[in-house]
C-alpha cells in the first residue's frame, strides 16, 4: 500500500541506497568518508547495517576510486560512488570519460559497466570557487554517459534506484541547496524512468525548462507571472542524457516561447544545448528567440553580496519569460504593458 | 612466443601497407613475460595492459584470428572494429581489456580483483604496465590502495627503460619501479625480463600467494623494447642496439637456445613451433583480409548497453 511520508532529498537519496543494497547484494557503496555517512550524511547508517567491506570509505584518489568502480562494474558488481564534491570530477574524469564511457562500445558489446557516480554541485553556501560549481554539461559532452540531475526528494529516489538498474555508467548530479528542504514523497517511492521529463505545472504563454535547484526557482516565477495573467508551463526534464525531447519540443509548440534555465554558467551550459535542439525541433513554432538563464561567466565568490549577485534564481528566470514575451502576439488577461514593462536583462 | 614474436613483425609489416589501422606499439623484445605469466593464470583470472597489449591479450588466449581482423576494423575483430589495437578486450579468456591512456588501467584491474575479493574466489587480477606509468598519478592512489584494502593484484611492470621516447632516466630518480612501492610493504622483486624461466618462477610464488589471499604483489621485469615506441616512430632518440647484443637480450632466441641445451626440447620441434606459429598468423592474415568491414549503419548501436 502507498502512504505519503515526510522526508528530504537527502534522506530519500538514503533509503534508496540502503533499499538498493538489500535487494542486491552485487551493490556497493564506495567514497571517501561515505562509511562515516559524508558531510551531508547522504550514506549515514549504512556501514552499520551492510558493513564496511560493502560500504568502503576511500582515500582521496578519485581517479583510482572511479576507475575501481569501473573495474568492479565490468567484473559483475553494481558499484554506487560518491565524489563528495563535483568540482573534484576533475580528478576522476580519465576513468569516467575514457573507460567507463566507452568500455561498451570499444570492446564491442563485451563488457557493460553498470555504475552510479553521485555528486552534488551548486553554489549557495559561500563555499567559494572550488566547492559550488555545476559541471554537468562537461558530462553531457561524452557518449556512452548517462546524466540525471533531479530536483526532487521523490524524482531523486526514482531516478537513483533506476540508476543502480541501469547497465550503463550513470552521473547523478544532486545539488546541495536542495538536500534538506522538507517535501512529501510516497511511500515505498515510485520508479521514475531515466529519459522521462515531468511537467510540473501547465501554462500556454511560454515554457520553462528548468534544472535541479532552478526547477523550483521556475515555480515561484511563474507563480510571480500568473499574478500578472502570463501562464508559464515549467517542465523539469530530469534526465539530461537521454533528453525527453518530445515532451519538452511538444511544450515549446504549443507556447511558442521558451526559457531554458540552469544554476551552471551560461555559457557552453546544457541549455546552449537544449536551445539548440528546440529550436531545431520547433523552429516554426517559436514567436521569440529562446532566452537562457544561468550563471555569469566568472568564478563563483565567496563574499555573500557577491554569490548572492551571482547566483541565478526567480527574478531571472521571471524577466527571461517577460522577455520572450515581447515578441509577437500574446493574449494574456489582464495584462497591463504600462505597468509591468519588461526589461531586456538578458541580451 | 612464437605466435607473438610473428605475429606483430606480420603486424608491423601490415602496418607499412595500411593494412592495419591506428597507432601500433610492438612489445618485440618482451614476449618473454606476456607468455610466462599468462601461461600461468586460469581463464577465469583476469588480466588487464596498456597500449601494447597484443601479446597479453594473445597469451592471454585471445585467438590470432580475431585479434589481427580488429587491428584491419574488420567485423570479425575481437571488438567488432570498435576497439583497435589499443583498447583489445577478450572477456571470455578473462582479457578484460586495454587502455590507450597510460596508467588508467591500474585502477580498473583493482575494481576486478575488489571483486573477486568481495566474491571470495581464489582468482586473480594481472596487469601490465610500463615503467612509464609509474609516474602517473594513478600509479600511486593504485598503489596505495592495493595495499590498503589487500587486494589480489599482482601488478606486473615491463621496465624497458623508456617512456614514449625517453629515457627513465630523464623521468625519475628512481631507476628500480620495485623501489618505488617500497614504503606499501608488500612483497616485490625485480628479474631479468629477458630470462623467461626466471619470469616463470618469480611469478608463480607470486600467484600462488594471491590465490591465498596474500596479494597485492609487483614484480618488475626488465625488458628491452626492439621497436619504436610506435610503429613509423623515428627512433632519432636511440642507437640502434648491436645484433650481438640484441641475440643476448632476445627472450625468444634464449629460451630456445636454452631449451635446446638442456634437451627440453629438440631441433625438429623447435622448428615445428615456429612454423605452426607462422601458418596460424598467415591464416590470421587471410581471415582478416576476406571479412568485411562493419556496416557504417552499426555506428550508434552499442554506445549504451541495452536496458
Amino acid at each position: 500500500m502507498t502512504t505519503e511520508i515526510e522526508t528530504t532529498f537527502v534522506q530519500a537519496i538514503n533509503a534508496t541506497l540502503g533499499r538498493a543494497m538489500r535487494e542486491d547484494e552485487r551493490v556497493i557503496v564506495l567514497g571517501e568518508d561515505v562509511a562515516e555517512g559524508g558531510p551531508y550524511l547522504a550514506t549515514a547508517g549504512l556501514a552499520d547495517e551492510f558493513g564496511r567491506e560493502r560500504v568502503r570509505n576511500t582515500p582521496i584518489s578519485e581517479g583510482a576510486v572511479c576507475g575501481v568502480a569501473v573495474g568492479a562494474a565490468q567484473s559483475g558488481l553494481r558499484p554506487v560512488i560518491e565524489i563528495m564534491f563535483i568540482d573534484f570530477i576533475t580528478l576522476a574524469l580519465d576513468q569516467l570519460v575514457n573507460q567507463a564511457a566507452k568500455a561498451h562500445f570499444m570492446s564491442g558489446g563485451q563488457l557493460s559497466v553498470p555504475l552510479v557516480l553521485r555528486t552534488q554541485g551548486g553554489s549557495g553556501q559561500r563555499n567559494g570557487a572550488q566547492h559550488s560549481q555545476s559541471l554537468e554539461a562537461w558530462l553531457t559532452h561524452v557518449p556512452g554517459l548517462k546524466v540525471v540531475m533531479p530536483s526532487c526528494a521523490a524524482d531523486a529516489a526514482g531516478l537513483l534506484k533506476s540508476a543502480i538498474s541501469d547497465p550503463n555508467p550513470v552521473a547523478f548530479v544532486e545539488n546541495k541547496s536542495l538536500y534538506f528542504r522538507r517535501e512529501t514523497v510516497p511511500d515505498p517511492p515510485e520508479p521514475v524512468p531515466i529519459g522521462r521529463a515531468r511537467t510540473l505545472r501547465e501554462g500556454r504563454h511560454a515554457t520553462i525548462v528548468a534544472m535541479s535547484r532552478l526547477v523550483v526557482d521556475a515555480l515561484e516565477a511563474a507563480e510571480r507571472l500568473a499574478a500578472d495573467g502570463i501562464e508559464a508551463e515549467v517542465i523539469d526534464p530530469r534526465t539530461l542524457v537521454p533528453l525527453d525531447l518530445d515532451t519538452l519540443a511538444e511544450s515549446v509548440k504549443r507556447t511558442g516561447r521558451a526559457v531554458v534555465a540552469h544554476e551552471a554558467v551560461t555559457a557552453g551550459g546544457f541549455g546552449a544545448e537544449l536551445a539548440a535542439q528546440l529550436q531545431a525541433a520547433a523552429f516554426d513554432y517559436l514567436e521569440a528567440p529562446i532566452q537562457r538563464v544561468g550563471a555569469p561567466y566568472t568564478p563563483i565568490p565567496v563574499s555573500p553580496p557577491l554569490e548572492d549577485a551571482y547566483r541565478p534564481g526567480p527574478p531571472e528566470i521571471e524577466a527571461a519569460v517577460r522577455v520572450a514575451l515581447e515578441w509577437g502576439e500574446y493574449d494574456a488577461e489582464p495584462w497591463d504593458q504600462g505597468a509591468i514593462a519588461p526589461r531586456r536583462t538578458t541580451r | 612466443m612464437w605466435r607473438i614474436r610473428l605475429f606483430e613483425e606480420r603486424v608491423a609489416q601490415l602496418k607499412r601497407t595500411l593494412q592495419v589501422h591506428g597507432l601500433i606499439h610492438l612489445s618485440i623484445g618482451g614476449e618473454g613475460v606476456a607468455a610466462a605469466v599468462c601461461r600461468q593464470l586460469r581463464d577465469d583470472d583476469s588480466v588487464y595492459s596498456g597500449h601494447r597489449a597484443h601479446g597479453h591479450a594473445i597469451a592471454k588466449g585471445a585467438p590470432l584470428d580475431r585479434v589481427m581482423a580488429e587491428l584491419m576494423g574488420r567485423e570479425s575483430g575481437l571488438c567488432h572494429g570498435l576497439g583497435g589495437s589499443m583498447h583489445l578486450v577478450d572477456s571470455e579468456h578473462g582479457f578484460m581489456g586495454a587502455t590507450g591512456v597510460v596508467g588508467g588501467n591500474l585502477p580498473l584491474a583493482l575494481g576486478t580483483a575488489l571483486t573477486q575479493h568481495l566474491e571470495g574466489t581464489d582468482q586473480v587480477t594481472v596487469v601490465f604496465f610500463g615503467d612509464g606509468a609509474v609516474q602517473a598519478g594513478h600509479f600511486n592512489e593504485s598503489i596505495n590502495l592495493a595495499a590498503l584494502w589487500k587486494l589480489p593484484v599482482i601488478f606486473v611492470c615491463e621496465n624497458n627503460g623508456m617512456a614514449e621516447f625517453t629515457s627513465r632516466d630523464e623521468h625519475s630518480t628512481i631507476e628500480r619501479v620495485s623501489d618505488v612501492v617500497a614504503p606499501y610493504g608488500f612483497e616485490r622483486t625485480t628479474v631479468e625480463g629477458s630470462n623467461v624461466p626466471a619470469v616463470y618462477e618469480a611469478f608463480a610464488a607470486f600467484l600462488e600467494a594471491a590465490r591465498a589471499g596474500q596479494g597485492p604483489m609487483l614484480l618488475e621485469c626488465v625488458t628491452y623494447r626492439r621497436r619504436g615506441h610506435y610503429e613509423g616512430d623515428a627512433e632519432k632518440y636511440r642507437d640502434p642496439l648491436a645484433e650481438q647484443a640484441w641475440a643476448e637480450r632476445d627472450p625468444l632466441a634464449q629460451l630456445q637456445r636454452r631449451s635446446l641445451n638442456d634437451g627440453w626440447i629438440d631441433e625438429s620441434s623447435a622448428t615445428a613451433i615456429e612454423q605452426d606459429a607462422a601458418a596460424e598468423i598467415e591464416e590470421a592474415v587471410r581471415f582478416g583480409r576476406d571479412s568485411p568491414f562493419p556496416d557504417p549503419d552499426s555506428l550508434a548501436t552499442l554506445v549504451y548497453a541495452a536496458t
